[in-house]
């Protein structure tokens, strides 16, 4: 006689292991040593978190003109606000600010359709703002055409300008990474590759500090007499060259992460170089580096305050500039604490992209 | 399902390996492999593992590259010329072991790529080829879905519909079943038989002795580089000729 299968009724877990108290139990005093961690965290953050934030929040003055009105002891941010202008756009000229407000919002609005996904022309749109809109960004900075009156870029800093530095620096470096890391892999082609190697091996070798140095410096000494190209040019032409070679390394670990049998069935269907890289093993390649990739973003984020070497003022190097200034004296600590503020905003933007980027692209396949 | 009627004796000569030699190094893989394979026939390759029957395979598409010899793939030879290679790769599916899906791309998408890109087809056009051929391979309510949700027969019936939806003359098959699961090997089989049946020019490497008998109009075994032995699987399986086949044989069919 066969019997019917009758499953047994679900029953609730044992109270022990689920709830607040179980949590607490298992993840921070699950034995002495985990004990002892969690008291002795608690202790330096009870010791710790008050003053900061009586410091920064309750007992510091916001508003006022001068140093004067910084009296009760806490952090002066009105010497942050006095000089926002000049830590946001440095020497750009106060009435033609609009111009720079103007790119970024442009920017704004027009990445922000990237994010919906039933927008259709993603190609076209993001390929207008990599190739198109810098150019259209730099007229409206440079000026002197159009009837808008010239801003020499010696004029430009502040945090427009690290964001300039970052920005081109980033859009440039990852198509170079990519035919960088391409050549290297072109096993076929000998002196494509070893030129490639050559190039990320000598940009890899020296500090960024000294690639600066020497656009600025050393350059002008082996052009002709008379030709002088701009310094944040050579700047940014240093800054891309450096990080394309760091690029195209990350690249290159991608692309050996795929398996050999993607190439061998794109090849298989006639796809032919490119379309085998630019449709199947590119996208798999440049999604499994994402980490690492946004990993070189921020670092290059954060290296642009080196450009003070040459005497650029981005963000950080205007909170220096305007630390010597007699009028506000002991304010270094307002200073650093708002670069660092905003240098820490613009890096954990990235590192939350790259996370919502890397769910988004995630296709469910195993390897 | 029995074997059908005999190739006409006339027609054309799809694949022809003449004198083949190829070396990894200083290992010789392949030692003069001649064959011929007509419109419509259905090879199977086997032999042990090592033996070059891949490679052989692998040869014919251009993944591998052979020094020495002759190899005419729908009267073009292969030789560097990248248009060749091409042109043939065009014409010539293949189905690997390890299916090698694109797992960025849903099963829709990896079937109407290779047509749009390559064959210039508009993606409507293509995308409805691609939905006949699921259909045919009987998986056409996965078309939405990534390989990875798939199994790893389901895996491997898209990638013969990919391969399919190029419309190839010839399909090479190299171990199609062997990273199967044993229940999913039959779903495949049954795909491939039925292809068969539908008169197209195949080459298949595998073990799967019951499909060689079912459609194969000529069974091949090599050994160490060489083909040792050439017949109708009647003839290959009842009346094996060369000592070495003998032993391959009792050695896989009494287990």
């Amino acid at each position: 006689m066969a019997h019917n299968f009758v499953p047994l009724p679900d029953q609730p877990p044992p109270p022990a292991s689920v709830g607040t108290v179980a949590w607490i139990r298992a993840n921070l005093f699950s034995g002495w040593v985990n004990s002892v961690l969690t008291v002795l965290a608690v202790y330096v953050l009870v010791t710790a978190l008050p003053p900061l934030i009586n410091w920064m929040f309750i007992s510091a003055d916001w508003v006022g003109t001068g140093r004067e009105a910084c009296d009760s002891g806490g952090a002066c941010w009105v010497f942050v606000a006095n000089r926002i202008d000049i830590f946001i756009y440095g020497f750009y000229p106060n009435d033609q600010i609009w111009r720079v407000d103007a790119i970024f919002i442009g920017l704004f609005l027009l990445t922000a359709p990237l994010f919906f996904k039933s927008f259709k022309y993603k190609v076209w749109l993001g390929g207008f703002i990599i190739f198109i809109y810098p150019i259209i960004g730099f007229i409206l900075m440079r000026g002197g055409m159009f009837g808008l009156s010239g801003v020499e870029t010696a004029k430009w800093g502040g945090f427009t300008l690290t964001l300039l530095l970052a920005g081109v620096g980033c859009i440039a470096a990852l198509p170079l990474g990519v035919v960088l890391a391409l050549g290297r892999q072109a096993g076929n082609m000998p002196i494509v590759k070893s030129m490639c190697v050559l190039f990320i091996e000598f940009w890899r070798g020296v500090p960024l500090i000294t690639v600066l140095f020497m656009s600025s410096v050393m350059l002008p000494l082996f052009l002709p007499e008379g030709v002088n190209f701009d310094k944040l040019l050579r700047a940014l032409i240093g800054i891309t060259l450096f990080q394309s070679a760091y690029m195209a390394e990350v690249i290159r670990g991608g692309l050996q992460a795929i398996p050999k049998g993607q190439y061998e069935a794109a090849d298989a269907l006639g796809l032919g170089y490119w379309r085998k890289y630019g449709l199947i093993i590119l996208p798999q390649a440049l999604k499994i580096v994402i980490p690492g990739i946004v990993n070189t973003f921020i670092a290059l984020f954060k290296d642009t305050t080196l450009v003070i070497i040459v005497g650029l003022l981005e963000l950080l190097g205007m909170v220096k500039a305007s630390l010597g200034d007699p009028a506000w004296p002991d304010v270094s600590r307002e200073g650093y604490v708002f670069a660092a503020f905003m240098f820490w905003i613009c890096c954990f933007s990235m590192s939350r992209y790259s996370q919502w980027l890397e769910r988004k692209l995630h296709t469910g396949h195993k390897r | 399902m029995t074997a059908n009627a005999q190739p006409a004796p006339k027609s054309e000569v799809m694949i022809e390996l003449v004198g083949v030699n190829k070396w990894y190094d200083k290992f010789h893989v392949l030692k003069d492999i001649n064959l011929e394979v007509r419109k419509g026939e259905r090879i199977v390759v086997c032999g042990p593992s090592g033996s070059g029957k891949s490679t052989m395979i692998r040869c014919i598409n251009r993944l591998e590259e052979h020094q020495k010899g002759q190899i005419v793939v729908d009267g073009i030879e292969l030789t560097n010329d990248l248009r060749n290679i091409e042109t043939i790769r065009k014409e010539v599916g293949m189905v690997f072991q390890h299916f090698n899906l694109f797992p960025h791309l849903t099963v829709l998408e990896n079937c109407v790529l290779a047509p749009m890109w390559v064959r210039k087809t508009p993606r409507k056009e293509a995308e409805q080829t691609a939905m006949m051929y699921l259909e045919k391979v009987k998986i056409p309510d996965q078309a939405k879905k990534y390989p990875g949700q798939l199994s790893g027969g389901q895996q491997q019936r898209v990638a013969i519909a990919r391969s399919l939806c190029m419309n190839p003359r010839i399909m090479l098959f190299d171990e199609p079943t062997s990273a199967l699961d044993p229940e999913m090997i039959k779903e495949v089989l049954d795909t491939m038989i039925s292809l068969a049946e539908s008169g197209m020019t195949m080459m298949c490497v595998t073990h799967e002795m019951g499909f060689a008998k079912t459609v194969a109009d000529k069974v091949i075994f090599m050994d160490r580089g060489q083909i040792v032995e050439s017949n109708p699987p009647h003839e290959f399986f009842n009346n094996p000729q060369n000592e070495r086949t003998q032993l391959f044989l009792s050695q896989i069919l009494n287990h």
